[in-house]
């Protein structure tokens, strides 16, 4: 099987490496169609491998492809682990990457950048794989970093926009800072464990659950807490959680298959991925299970807020991506594990399909994003349309849809839970439900329902897009219904993640709620009558009974609650802060260090002054040398009685 | 088959003599015979020096290849030279940078070419000299026979300033390297021989020791540079012409750090566990505060100097990050990753600082200007090289990967095992460092062309490819797979802990 897993990372790597040096010789054609053939190649292999682990039942592989390096008897590893979770992982990632670059043939069509835009999205598949199947830290943040990088030069992908090149450093910059955390978390547990294996560290943890370190004199910090709170800074970055959000909404800035693919469906979920991977750590520590919970509650609310100020489509469905991160990570610190990969999976194929639909809107709009301009598409473009529908069905849960199964299945989970902040938790993601349908189904009405706004020649020009673009749109429309229905009793309550994740039965919620499970119908009438149901309705009849029925109502709300939409509309003031205290106070430090401390007191006052000093002097000792007999003679005579009287009166 | 051949003589004198042909034959005024020579010398000496590599014995932490010959027996010197696991990269470094400098300069220089190509020959057979040498007084005598041709470089070749720069370049590191001689002597009449591993067996008490150690210090901490007495490479950078600044970043630089694995950890252990926060501290400060002056550079050059002081920091603190692991761990356990580390920076800093310069280089020679706000969308005219410099960057802010994650990443963590704290500053040049570099690369090479100029520029000719190419490829397998570049250090980075970890009183 090594064969195939390899098979799996090396075909896109290929593809984008030949499309990328030799893009000018094989042209548009031959870029599209390697880099098409290594990815499909790759989905088809990870379907092998699926096969062959869940449905075969083949024992977990765990083997090294070759040693990266030895460094005090430490042998660092490039390996693969392939167990269930990373089967599952593999297949949505290929899945959703193969969608993108046939869509991509539709939507860069005439973009002078064709050949290098195919070429970085294989290399983001290659990254991606690498990071789900590492079966160590080190290969974890070589991916982890891998796709940070590909994100970097795919949002700064149309390098001529002012916009886009602030927005892709900026990216670049928070996820450092994540990594940072990261990276320090990586460092301890080479430090504890001696070693990066999953397998040792995970093996070795409970042995080191009531070891405490100290991070300041005289406080003690359980060691696996301090561990996992590094990590999770690691996830803060790359799945965008509160306060290291803020680069999301400005990737949108790439072309849209990127946000897509690597900003909605698989880039952004790592951060889940990895706490997931990494259960065995996170149960040892309730303290590190709190702040995750917390952090996730706090982005799931708050986010989804934000996207009900836009007016930029994507940048809607950006904040949708951020605030169903939040319940991913919710359902991480509340110990559903399987939830979160559930929900993420679910995610990742209506939100790649509500992207690509928004695409599709794009195209059609000749590339103006801004949804005042728009209204009344359903009639010009029906596919766009449904399919939108029920990706934004799926989003706000909307029962018997993949996305009902998955989120209601973690609201219930926040429910069963007792861990300290659960309870606020239960509150945040109930209300952002509500939340959710308003944003989502404002922003639907806004564009494909009531009055056309856009200007006469764009309207004429309106026209549904072509087949590249609207197959995958339909080959993402149907897991998007169906996958939640199909997957939620082996993937929650079966016995689907088996050993590849684990949970302490005291936290285990799923269990709990598991007894009541009695297949996917049940869970369905059962929800039907739930709170969140109901919410979600509420929040889609709010949004159509002002945006569709009374539009001057918005304006108005606008005026009355003043103060709230500045909040909203400046983001919180994350931005403003960010700007003025770290990038303009790094800026203003490195100014006094270079022009106080090195020019002016190094430069000005040691080195300069040594020589200056040295050349005063010599001016001074210069008077001496007058050249005059009386003058030595007399400087002898004085110099002879000082060390006289200095032996004499000694 | 090689048992016999003198390699490390001849990769110093080969060099030396191609120089010196270079000299004579600018009598004829041919410049293009002139560089054909330079090539052919360079490329000959990279090729002898690859023997070093491939039959080197990395089972032992003994000195090989060793030549010896007495010099001056009076005084017990002798012409003695060997490498081990930690000079043999640094000498392949130097042969293999010197052909790419050569390449760079072929069309570039016009003034006085034959002076231009002898003194970089000639420099890159000295440099070779000082990691090869075993006997004190010859290693000095190279270390400052070095300065000579350097001064030169900038002098005559260089910007504006040059003659500030030169004069401040060399009256630093001469200052340091008087102290040097100083401590050689001490060491001479304490051993009763000049030869380095003579020096390494004495027993010195703990006051003279400090002496030595502050000695050395003032020597290699100019040199590598640390902060405080750095501020003379960024002048000296910034009128340096590009194969002056490549020399200077690639090679140079290392000759310092060099100086504190031969000299200082081994001949004073119990001073540097002494004074290993000093170090530590000036390490983190120049990882940090370095990193934030860097960040308001408007001059590339200067950019890129003051981002090397930054990646040097991580150079000395792998050093002495050992005597703080056993001060708190009890054990060595995780110090050679450290001083591994620091060693794979010092060849990863050589590659990526050298491409960086000799990017900066490339646009000089096109536009004349090294300020930032020259420049501005520069992939537009020139997308081939905007590739190359895009990675060069990267490989700058430590990207898994390329060679510059390799070093930073063992340090880090071998930094922890020591303190939080110290692995803590460290790790802010993930931050840091992508900043300074990244924003430059955002005003430099995205964006709509910044004027006129930056528009027409023409890209990369097949010379100015296949130099930073080869760069390029270096830096990408050094980041892939850096266990062969590993390999060869285990056995003396174990022997150098081993020595700096045993009480010398």
């Amino acid at each position: 099987m090594k064969g195939v897993y390899l098979t799996v990372v090396l075909a896109p790597l290929i593809g984008s490496i030949i499309a990328g040096l030799f893009g000018r010789k094989i042209g548009k054609t031959g870029a599209h169609g390697v880099t098409i053939a290594g990815v499909a190649l790759s989905f088809l292999m990870s379907l092998v491998a699926f096969k062959h682990i869940v449905i075969d039942g083949a024992p977990t592989f765990n083997e090294s492809v070759y040693t990266w390096l030895i460094s005090d008897g430490i042998r660092l590893e490039i390996g693969f682990l392939i167990d269930r979770l990373t089967a599952l992982m593999m297949v949505v990632v290929t899945f959703v990457s193969l969608m993108v670059h046939i869509y991509t043939i539709g939507y860069m069509k005439d973009d002078p950048g064709y050949q290098r835009f195919f070429s970085y999205i294989s290399l983001f598949t290659f990254s991606m794989l690498m990071l789900v199947m590492a079966n160590n830290f080190l290969q974890l943040f070589f991916g982890w970093e891998a796709v940070g990088l590909v994100s970097y030069l795919l949002i700064g992908f149309w390098y001529q926009r002012e916009s886009a090149i602030y927005a892709n450093l900026k990216a670049f910059l928070v996820n450092r800072v994540g990594d940072f955390g990261f990276l320090l978390g990586i460092a301890a547990i080479l430090m504890y464990f001696n070693s990066l294996d999953y397998a040792d560290v995970f093996a070795a943890a409970p042995l080191l659950s009531d070891v405490t370190i100290q991070v300041f004199p005289g406080v003690e910090w359980s060691l696996l807490t301090v561990i996992c709170i590094l990590l999770f800074i690691g996830a803060m970055g790359k799945s965008a959680q509160m306060p290291l959000h803020v680069w999301l909404p400005d990737s949108m800035e790439g072309p849209t298959p990127i946000s897509a693919l690597i900003h909605a469906a698989t880039m952004v979920t790592a951060g889940i991925f990895m706490v997931a991977r990494m259960s065995p750590l996170y149960e040892l520590s309730e303290t590190a299970l709190s702040v995750v919970l917390v952090i996730g509650a706090l982005t799931a609310f708050l986010m989804g807020l934000l996207g009900i100020v836009q007016n930029d489509i994507k940048r809607m469905v950006a904040y949708s991506t951020l605030s169903q991160l939040g319940y991913m990570t919710v359902a991480l610190g509340v110990s559903a594990y399987s939830a979160a990969i559930f929900h993420l999976m679910t995610h990742a194929f209506f939100k790649a399909l509500m992207f690509l639909a928004a695409g599709s809107v794009i195209i059609a709009m000749h590339h103006d994003q801004d949804i005042r301009n728009m209204g009344g598409l359903k009639k010009y473009m029906p596919i766009t349309y449904w399919t939108f529908l029920i990706g934004a069905l799926a989003l706000i849960g909307f029962p018997g849809t993949a996305g009902f199964f998955s989120k209601d299945a973690i609201i219930e989970a926040v429910h069963a839970s007792d861990l300290p902040g659960s309870g606020f938790a239960y509150l945040a993601v109930l209300l952002g439900v509500f939340v959710t349908a308003l944003y989502t189904f404002r922003a639907f009405f806004l564009v494909f329902h009531g009055k056309e706004r856009m200007d006469e020649h764009t309207r004429t020009h309106l026209r549904e897009s072509p087949l590249v673009v609207t197959v995958p749109l339909i080959l993402l429309a149907i897991p998007s219904v169906l996958v939640g229905m199909v997957a939620i009793g082996p993937l929650l309550f079966g016995e689907f993640f088996a050993d590849s994740i684990y949970v302490a039965a005291a936290h285990d919620v799923l269990a709990r709620i598991g007894e009541d499970f009695t297949g996917a119908l049940g869970f369905l009438f059962h929800g039907m009558l739930g709170m969140p149901v109901l919410l979600a309705l509420a929040g889609v009849a709010t949004a159509w009974y002002i945006y569709l029925q009374r539009p001057e109502l918005a304006g108005l709300i606008k005026a009355r609650f003043e103060l709230l939409y500045r909040i909203l509309d400046r983001k919180y003031g994350f931005d403003d802060f960010n700007e003025a205290f770290f990038a303009a106070g790094s800026r203003g430090l490195g100014r006094l260090f270079w022009r106080t401390g090195d020019e002016t007191v190094i430069d000005g006052v040691a080195v300069n002054g040594t020589a200056k000093g040295i050349g005063w002097i010599a001016a001074r000792i210069r008077q001496a040398q007058t050249g005059l007999l009386y003058h030595y003679a007399f400087a002898m005579i004085i110099g002879l009685l000082i060390l006289i009287s200095f032996y004499v009166l000694l | 088959m090689l048992s016999g051949f003198p390699l490390l003589s001849t990769v110093i004198w080969l060099p030396i003599a191609g120089g010196i042909a270079a000299l004579v034959t600018a009598r004829s005024g041919d410049d293009r015979l002139v560089r054909w020579v330079a090539l052919v010398v360079s490329t000959l000496t990279f090729l002898v020096s690859i023997p070093l590599f491939t039959a080197f014995d990395t089972t032992t932490h003994h000195m090989q290849f060793v030549e010896r010959a007495a010099w001056i027996p009076t005084f017990n010197i002798h012409y003695h030279l060997g490498v081990d696991g930690i000079s043999m990269p640094l000498i392949l470094l130097t042969t293999f940078t010197t052909v790419l400098v050569v390449i760079a300069a072929w069309e570039v220089i016009q003034y006085k070419v034959a002076q231009y190509m002898a003194a970089f020959l000639i420099m890159e057979g000295l440099m070779n000299g000082v990691f090869a040498a075993l006997d004190g007084i010859l290693f000095y005598v190279f270390w400052e026979a070095m300065l000579i041709p350097m001064f030169l470089i900038i002098g005559i070749w260089g910007g504006p300033r040059r003659v500030y720069a030169a004069f401040k370049f060399f009256l630093y590191t001469f200052l340091g390297s008087v102290l040097l001689l100083v401590a050689l002597i001490y060491l001479f009449f304490q051993a009763e021989s000049f030869a380095i591993l003579d020096f390494h067996s004495v027993k010195i008490g703990l006051a003279a020791q400090i002496l030595i150690f502050i000695a050395f210090l003032v020597a290699f901490a100019v040199k590598i540079p640390m902060w405080p007495v750095h501020t003379w490479l960024p002048d000296a950078h910034v009128e340096a012409p590009t194969g002056g600044s490549v020399i200077l970043a690639a090679i140079m630089l290392k000759m310092g750090a060099y100086g504190f694995v031969r000299f200082m950890l081994p001949i004073t252990p119990d001073a540097s566990a002494e004074l290993n926060g000093l170090i530590i501290s000036l390490s983190l400060i120049a990882v940090v505060y370095i990193a934030l002056v860097a960040l308001v550079q408007e001059d590339m050059k200067k950019l890129i100097a003051y981002s090397s002081i930054s990646h040097m920091g991580f150079v000395t603190l792998g050093f002495f990050t050992v005597f703080a692991i056993v001060a708190n761990t009890g054990d060595t356990h995780g110090a050679a990753m450290g001083v591994e580390g620091a060693l794979v920076q010092m060849i990863s800093h050589g590659l990526i600082s050298g491409a960086m310069f000799l990017c900066v280089g490339v646009m000089y020679d096109r536009m004349h200007s090294r300020r930032i706000s020259d420049y501005g969308g520069v992939v537009n005219s020139m997308p081939v090289f905007a590739s190359f410099m895009v990675l060069f960057a990267l490989a700058n802010t430590g990207l898994p990967g390329t060679s510059g994650f390799v070093g930073e990443f063992l340090v880090i963590m071998s930094a922890f095992k020591a303190n939080f704290w110290y692995a803590f500053f460290a790790a802010l040049t993930l931050i840091l460092g992508a900043a300074y570099t990244l924003w430059m690369i955002k005003r430099v090479v995205f964006g709509k062309p910044g004027n006129e100029k930056v528009a027409q520029l023409s890209d990369l000719n097949p010379r100015e490819t296949v130099v930073l190419g080869s760069l390029a490829f270096l830096v990408l397998l050094v980041g892939v797979w850096p266990d062969p570049l590993l390999d060869v250090m285990h056995a003396t980075v174990d022997h150098l802990l081993q020595q700096a970890t045993t009480s010398k009183l």
